[in-house]
C-alpha cells in the first residue's frame, strides 16, 4: 500500500525509534526540578525531572509520559539535546523547535539542534504542534516556574 | 434496500481525501447531512428567514409553522405523548445541563443519590458533579465489566431508593454497548428514582419510544442524526416538565413581565428563552423526515450489519484489542487499541489513506482508566457506509501494523 510523501516524512524511522526506545526515560530522585505537561484535548501526558548545576546547566534530566509517537519521539530527543546546556540555551534550542515544527521563520542555529530537525515534517499537520512542544512546554514550565 | 442510492444523498461523501476516495467513519462525532437537509437550510434562509412567534407578516408565520411542524415530528420520531414534551437545545450536552440545573437543582438535596455509570461521556457526568458540589447529593456510579457491559451486581445494591435521580448512556460511544434501557428504567421507577437517558448515539440510529422505554427525560443531538450542527432535543414527560422553572430567563419563555416580577410559559416555550436556531430546528425536521423515508428498521439493521462485520473481520488484524461487546449486539461503532501505535498516530496514518476516524478519549476519560488504554481509535458507522469501506479500514490497518512495528 503507497504511502504518502508527508506521512513518512512525519514518521521517520528515527522518530519511531525513538518513541518506541525512549532515551533519557524515567525520573531523577529529588532534589530536582519537575514538571507535569498535558494535551487535554488528546490525552498526550509527560513528565519531566531535571537537575540543575550551580553553573545554571541542566546537568540531568529524565522524562515519563505517554502519547503519541511524535510527542514521546520530540521528548526523548529534546533530553539528549539540552542535557549538558544552559537555561538560555535551552530556552533558544525551544523558539528555534517551535520554529521548525511550526514552518514560522528560520532557526537561528539549526545545528544545535541535530536530529530534533526530522520533526519539521509536523508543519504539515498543524494538529500535531502541540504534540512536538508538549515535552518543550514542560521543559519551560520546569526551569521558569511557568 | 438501495443502499448505494442512498449513500449519493450526502454530497460529501462524494470526494477525494489526500488522493483516496473519503470514507467517513467518524458520525459518532458527527453525521453527514443529506441533500435534503441541506436544500430545507438552503430553501429557508432564501425564502422563509423571519423571526418566529413574533410578528405576524407572511414570512415569520412560515417560519414559525415550519418551526413548530419540526416539533411535531420531534415527538412522533420519539414517541413522546405530545409535542409540549418536547424543548430544542444546542444538543445533548445543554439537554442534560438543563435537567441538571432545573429538575436537579430544584428537587435534590443533601444525602439524595444520583446514581450514573462508569461508561458516560463527560457531558453526563459533569454537570451532575456540578449539581453535587451545589447541593451536597451524593454521586455513586454503577461500574462496567470487562465485556463493556454494566456490573448487574451493582445495579442491583445501588439502585435503591436513595437515589433520586438515575443518568446513563443508551448507547456507549466508547464501547458501542447498547444497554437495556428499558429494564433499567423500570428498575429506576421501582426504586423511586427519575431516569434520564443520553441518546446521543442510538436516536436516528435505532427506533425510539420514549414511552415504551419508559424514562423520565431522554437527550439528544441533530447533528449525530443528519440534522445541521447545533440543535438538539430534551423530552420530558410533561409532569416532571410542568413543575419545573426556568432555566435561562429572556424573550419568549414569559407570559407577563412587569418590573417587579414575571410570570412563565408553559413547557416547552419556558424554556427556550430568546430567539432560537430556527434553521436548525427546520433542519432537524427535515433530518427527521429523511430518516422516516429511509426507515428507522431498515438503518437500524444496515447498521447492525456493518459493525458485526467489521468486528468479525478487525478481529483477524493481529495484536488488536476491541473494547465492548465482543458478540451480539453493539451499536455502530468498533473502538479499538494496538500497543504499538497510539490513537493518533493510528488516526493519522488512516487519514492519510483517506478513511476519517477519531482517536482519543472520547470524553469518557474515567473509560479509558478503567480498560488501561490511553485511548482508542473509533471507527463509526451509519447507513451511508458500506462493507466495501470497512475492506478498506481493514487493508489500513494491517498497512499500519506493518509500518509501526
Amino acid at each position: 500500500m503507497p504511502l504518502s510523501d508527508e506521512l513518512r516524512d512525519l514518521y521517520q524511522q528515527v522518530i519511531l525509534d525513538h518513541s518506541r526506545n525512549p532515551r533519557n526515560h524515567g525520573e531523577l530522585p529529588p532534589p530536582c526540578l519537575h514538571a507535569h505537561g498535558d494535551n487535554p484535548s488528546c490525552g498526550d501526558e509527560i513528565d519531566v525531572w531535571l537537575r540543575l548545576g550551580d553553573n545554571g546547566v541542566i546537568e540531568d534530566l529524565k522524562f515519563k509520559g505517554q502519547g503519541c509517537a511524535i510527542s514521546q519521539a520530540s521528548a526523548s530527543m529534546m533530553t539528549q539535546k539540552i542535557k549538558g546546556k544552559s537555561k538560555d540555551q535551552a530556552a533558544s534550542m525551544r523558539e528555534d523547535f517551535r520554529r521548525i515544527v511550526m514552518g514560522d521563520g528560520a532557526p537561528q542555529d539549526e545545528d544545535a539542534l541535530g536530529e530534533l530537525v526530522l520533526l519539521e515534517g509536523v508543519q504539515k499537520f498543524p494538529q500535531r504542534v502541540k504534540c512536538a512542544m508538549l515535552a518543550w512546554r514542560a521543559v519551560e514550565q520546569a526551569l521558569e516556574g511557568k | 434496500m438501495d443502499w448505494h442510492r442512498i449513500r449519493s444523498d450526502f454530497p460529501v461523501l462524494d470526494q477525494q481525501v489526500h488522493g483516496h476516495p473519503l470514507v467517513y467513519l467518524d458520525s459518532a462525532a458527527s453525521s453527514q447531512k443529506p441533500r435534503a437537509v441541506i436544500n430545507t437550510l438552503s430553501h429557508y434562509y432564501e425564502r422563509d428567514n423571519a423571526n418566529v412567534h413574533r410578528a405576524l407578516h407572511e414570512l415569520s408565520n412560515r417560519a414559525t409553522e415550519a418551526f413548530e411542524a419540526a416539533r411535531k415530528k420531534v415527538a412522533r420520531f420519539v414517541g413522546a405523548a405530545s409535542e409540549d414534551e418536547i424543548i430544542f437545545t444546542r444538543g445533548t450536552t445543554e439537554g442534560i445541563n438543563l435537567v441538571a440545573n432545573t429538575w436537579g437543582a430544584q428537587n435534590l438535596k443533601a444525602g439524595d443519590v444520583i446514581l450514573y455509570t462508569g461508561m458516560e461521556h463527560h457531558s453526563n457526568l459533569v454537570p451532575w458533579q456540578l449539581l453535587a458540589q451545589r447541593t451536597g447529593a451524593t454521586l455513586k456510579h454503577i461500574p462496567v465489566l470487562d465485556d463493556g457491559t454494566l456490573d448487574p451486581a451493582s445495579i442491583d445494591t445501588l439502585l435503591n431508593e436513595q437515589v433520586k435521580l438515575f443518568a446513563f448512556v443508551h448507547i456507549s460511544n466508547s464501547l458501542g454497548t447498547i444497554n437495556p434501557a428499558k429494564e433499567l428504567c423500570a428498575r429506576a421507577k421501582a426504586v423511586g428514582a427519575v431516569t434520564l437517558l443520553d441518546g446521543a448515539q442510538s436516536v436516528g440510529h435505532l427506533p425510539i419510544d420514549v414511552q415504551d422505554l419508559g424514562c423520565d427525560f431522554l437527550v439528544f443531538s441533530g447533528h449525530k442524526m443528519c440534522a445541521p450542527t447545533g440543535i438538539g432535543g430534551l423530552y420530558g414527560r410533561m409532569e416532571l416538565l410542568e413543575r419545573m422553572l426556568p432555566w435561562h430567563g429572556g424573550g419568549e419563555m414569559i407570559a407577563e413581565v412587569r418590573l417587579d416580577g414575571s410570570t412563565y410559559k408553559q413547557p416547552p416555550h419556558r424554556f427556550e428563552a430568546g430567539t432560537p436556531d430556527i434553521a436548525g430546528v427546520i433542519g432537524l425536521g427535515a433530518a427527521i423526515d429523511y430518516l422516516e423515508a429511509v426507515g428507522m428498521e431498515n438503518i437500524h439493521r444496515h447498521d447492525a450489519n456493518l459493525s458485526h462485520y467489521a468486528v468479525q473481520q478487525m478481529r483477524e488484524v493481529p495484536d488488536i484489542r476491541i473494547l465492548g461487546p465482543q458478540s451480539g449486539p453493539r451499536g455502530s461503532l468498533v473502538a479499538f487499541h494496538f500497543d504499538w501505535a497510539h490513537p493518533h498516530d493510528l488516526v493519522e496514518f488512516a487519514n492519510s489513506h483517506g478513511i476519517a476516524m477519531r482517536g482519543g478519549h472520547h470524553c469518557t476519560m474515567p473509560l479509558m482508566k478503567r480498560f488501561k488504554v490511553p485511548g482508542t481509535t473509533r471507527a463509526s458507522f451509519y447507513f451511508y457506509n458500506t462493507i466495501d469501506e470497512i475492506n478498506r479500514l481493514v487493508e489500513v490497518l494491517h498497512a499500519a501494523r506493518k509500518f509501526f512495528t
